[in-house]
């Protein structure tokens, strides 16, 4: 491989080129290009990934025994706070933040994104809560270990009583986080809406560009809650004030209605970018146009709008009314209705296509496969009788890492390999992918179907020791997050052996439709430049043989050289 | 714009899908019938709707779950292209009807589901278990107990981190071990001193988060003589896993005698596994991080016990 073979333009600027001269210097920079900005965002989460997932095989591996024998109580409280924490905070929202970057400026022929200042600052953010969340590890009194909804009055028992806590850094953590994320909310948003290529109405955005702006909308009017919450909070535990200490005067409900008014709409801002990325790869490894376009599109802000008023439903067994539960029941279920449709309608799209089953294609459908899965047992949280009864088991347990490693992380797996090739410029090995999809679907499975029965049993989470009832399902979870474990090392080989001597990707290797396939594989600094394309029509033309832009001719004979 | 030819109705296909379609009714009513097993025993009046309501989304989720699956299995199956081809399938870009279709029948099935459901709950609200008091009322304004219109039995509930004590006011006896008479509806006053805990008794399909700062109160009735294990639900800190409890359901003879002696025996201190680790964990020079200290064990009439065999 040769650096000649790029486009000048490329290695001029200071994107993202494997071999150019200083490339591993851009990503350690405070560097305003959207695709910079984008894997560092994914590298940065895929490092927290590893550190949450040895802390939760920890976990499993105490709970593979009845007994509390391995870590002390203390420890494991500590190990399943910073999981999910670290899970959410440190790795789910930044990586989805990195595909943004990626794919929102060059989906829609913008050069960059918005706020370019902004975009970066909000990136390094996540570093700095990043060092705030783990050192807290290296406190006399531990991180914190109230589990990652803090909720009070738990969370502000202080047993060293020093200023500086486990919790106050957490607390700390969570709300610099909140102030990242809409950061960066605002400039996705602001970018969709300003920034669009001539001719891109907002009938012709791809679908993931819909649920992006879904989703971000959401983090806008959610996020102030959480941080607020988690502000007020921090006071409690330090300063003493008494917003959620009934011994002040204080309601530890309220705490539960600020935290989740947030974090169950943070649920719909991971999986509704999901949803986009499952519409783009199964439109387009079928090659058959999405089926319903509108509807889809148009689901995504249905789901936005009940996804708002939903929250109640994480705390029915809580001092909350009859009224309430029998009301936020049934905004609940009707959620299912705008998902539904989506479900359908990537049914309806692969069917009669002409599938490729390479590896964003399989991670594709292992997502939908659990994805459906954590829909009919989220049909049955929701049903205030069962939920009484299941709620704070493992059942939720289950359910949610369905959702969230299921179908979340699987779609994620298959957006890095379905658009590796656009920007690091160099092909990924079709076998590793392969074998990375089979362990990680197995390991999800084997890891999460056990720990329905187990909250059907009654077995509540949280805990560090269990009834010996729970013993058969624990060992089964546990050799499946084992497995996890495990299939991560296909991943990162492929990922690391491609990007530094894979072979360099055509334009298009997909054959796909898009504004981003019609620029050189990695994109120069700037995008499309002076050139951006006219968009004249839907984006989805699989099997119509219409142009996506004018011109298109040229964008797609252009060889780099000749740019 | 392309229309697709009208589709002509395929006897082969239409029974082969209506074959499939009966093969998963079927498969989902017996789903349906093992969605029972899965569950505890049933030992309250609540149980059985519970269960009821379980069986019959199960029966649902299993139908959507397969259904979906199954055309999954097909496209994966008969829909894949050949090796070198590299053609576009057939631009089929929607269906209005069928649009409409699927977003109007999950939308009544939900509404039938979540009817289903608030009739469930309005049953459970007769027989006590959603019955509570709900806003911030402070302890000593709340006094007596409020499950007036039910000739209930009342027993008073104290949890603390980390263990659980039952006071039973009229025969003025406590115990760390609940004892209740079967086929009686029973109140609970609920309060916790410290954090906040949940009353679970996974056998009554029964759940109530106890907020510190109010009393709630919780009516049931149980309906099984045996030996369950109440358990924490809401995480309560350090020992949250050992505060379990053994609720002993039984008949009204051997539950009048078992308050009869219990009134006799001494106070004593109850039982608390959280200060045995405690005591345990000090002695071998506390590794791992500081942690609350438990709560002293109450002391009661009746520690009773938490090793002996449960039926769920």
């Amino acid at each position: 491989m040769t650096l000649a073979s790029y486009d000048p333009r490329v290695l001029k600027s200071n994107a993202p080129v494997p071999g150019a001269p200083d490339n591993w210097k851009r990503f350690f920079s405070f560097n305003t290009d959207a695709k910079v900005i984008g894997i560092q965002y994914i590298t940065v989460a895929i490092f927290f990934l590893l550190i949450g997932g040895l802390l939760a095989m920890i976990m499993r591996g105490e709970l593979i025994t009845p007994e509390n024998d391995l870590v002390d109580r203390t420890v494991y409280n500590g190990l399943y706070t910073m999981h999910g924490t670290i899970m959410l905070f440190m790795f789910i929202f930044p990586v989805l933040n990195g595909l943004n970057n990626l794919l929102i400026p060059t989906m829609i022929g913008a050069p960059d994104m918005a706020f370019p200042k902004l975009n970066a600052v909000a990136f390094w953010l996540v570093p700095i809560f990043g060092v705030i969340l783990i050192s807290s590890f290296l406190l006399p009194g531990g991180p914190a270990n109230s589990g990652w909804w803090s909720y009070p009055p738990v969370s502000t028992q202080n047993p060293l009583g020093n200023f500086v806590s486990g919790e106050g850094m957490w607390l700390t953590a969570v709300a610099l986080s909140g102030v990242s994320s809409i950061m960066g909310a605002v400039n996705f948003v602001t970018t969709i809406i300003r920034m669009r290529a001539p001719g891109m109405t907002f009938f012709r955005m791809p679908i993931f560009i819909w649920t992006v702006w879904a989703a971000q909308t959401l983090q806008l009017i959610g996020l102030p809650a959480l941080t607020g919450g988690a502000i007020m909070l921090l006071f409690d535990l330090v300063v003493g004030t008494s917003f959620f200490q009934p011994e002040g005067g204080g309601d530890p409900v309220l705490y539960q209605h600020f935290f989740w008014f947030y974090s169950h709409p943070a649920v719909y801002v991971i999986i509704l970018p999901v949803f986009g990325i499952f519409s783009e790869l199964f439109s387009c490894h079928s090659r058959k146009p999405v089926f319903g376009y509108k509807f889809v599109a148009l689901a995504s802000f249905a789901i936005v709008f009940l996804g708002l008023i939903v929250w109640v439903h994480h705390f029915f067994p809580s001092g909350v009314p009859e009224w309430m539960r029998n009301l936020f029941m049934v905004t609940t279920m009707l959620i299912s209705v705008p998902t539904g449709v989506k479900v359908f309608a990537w049914l309806a799209t692969i069917w009669g296509g002409k599938l490729r089953l390479n590896t964003p294609m399989l991670f594709s459908l292992g997502g939908l496969f659990n994805f459906v899965f954590a829909g009919v047992t989220g049909i049955m949280l929701a049903t205030v009788p069962i939920d009484i009864h299941v709620n704070n088991t493992y059942f939720v347990v289950g359910h949610f890492h369905y959702v969230i490693y299921g179908a979340a992380v699987m779609g994620i797996y298959a957006a890095i390999y379905h658009w590796f090739p656009k920007f690091t410029g160099r092909m990924y090995y079709e076998g590793l992918g392969k074998l990375h999809f089979f362990l990680t679907f197995i390991g999800t499975n084997l890891n999460f179907f056990p720990m329905h029965p187990l909250g059907l049993m009654g077995m509540p989470r949280r805990v560090s020791s269990y009834d010996p009832e729970f013993t058969f399902w624990n060992v089964v979870a546990s050799l499946g997050s084992f497995l996890l474990g495990v299939s991560i090392i296909p991943f990162l080989l492929n990922m690391i052996s491609s990007w530094v001597r894979g072979p360099q990707a055509p334009q298009n290797p997909w054959n796909a439709i898009g504004l981003e396939w019609l620029l050189p594989s990695p994109p120069p600094a700037e995008n499309f430049e002076e050139n951006v394309p006219t968009v004249i029509s839907g984006p989805y033309g699989y099997g119509t043989g219409k142009p996506l832009v004018e011109n298109q001719a040229a964008y797609e004979t252009q060889s780099p050289l000749e740019a | 714009m392309t229309s697709s030819p009208p589709s002509r109705i395929n006897v082969s296909a239409l029974a082969i899908v209506s074959v499939w379609t009966g093969v998963l009714v079927v498969f989902s009513f017996w789903m349906s019938r093992q969605a029972y097993r899965w569950l505890p025993v049933q030992a309250s009046t609540a149980a059985p709707l519970v269960d009821g309501l379980f069986s019959f989304e199960t029966a649902l989720a299993t139908f959507v779950f397969f259904g979906v699956v199954s055309v999954m299995g097909w496209v994966v199956l008969f829909n894949r292209a050949e090796k070198y081809d590299t053609s576009d399938a057939e631009p089929v870009e929607g269906n209005t009807k069928l649009e409409i279709i699927w977003t109007v029948i999950p939308a009544l099935i939900v509404f039938g589901i979540a009817f289903y459901s608030v009739r469930v709950n309005q049953k459970l609200a007769v027989l006590g278990p959603m019955e509570h008091i709900h806003r911030g009322d402070p302890i000593e304004e709340v006094g007596g107990f409020l499950g007036d219109r039910l000739p209930a039995e009342q027993v008073e509930v104290t949890a603390r981190q980390w263990s659980w004590q039952f006071n039973y006011p009229d025969a003025k006896v406590s115990s760390t071990e609940l004892h209740l008479p079967v086929d009686k509806p029973v109140t609970f006053r609920l309060v916790s001193e410290d954090v906040i805990h949940g009353f679970y008794v996974p056998a009554f399909r029964l759940k109530q988060d106890i907020i510190p700062g109010r009393a709630i109160n919780l009516n049931l009735t149980p309906t099984r003589e045996g030996r369950y294990r109440l358990r924490d639900s809401m995480y309560s800190g350090t020992w949250f896993s050992t505060n379990q409890a053994d609720v002993v359901v039984e008949s009204e003879e051997e539950y009048s005698d078992w308050l009869k002696q219990a009134a006799t025996q001494p106070l004593q201190p109850g039982l608390s596994d959280a200060i045995i680790e405690y005591k345990q964990r000090q002695s071998e020079g506390a590794r791992g991080w500081p942690t609350v200290v438990p709560a002293p064990a109450p002391m009661v009439n009746v520690p009773g016990s938490n090793q002996l065999p449960h039926n769920g």
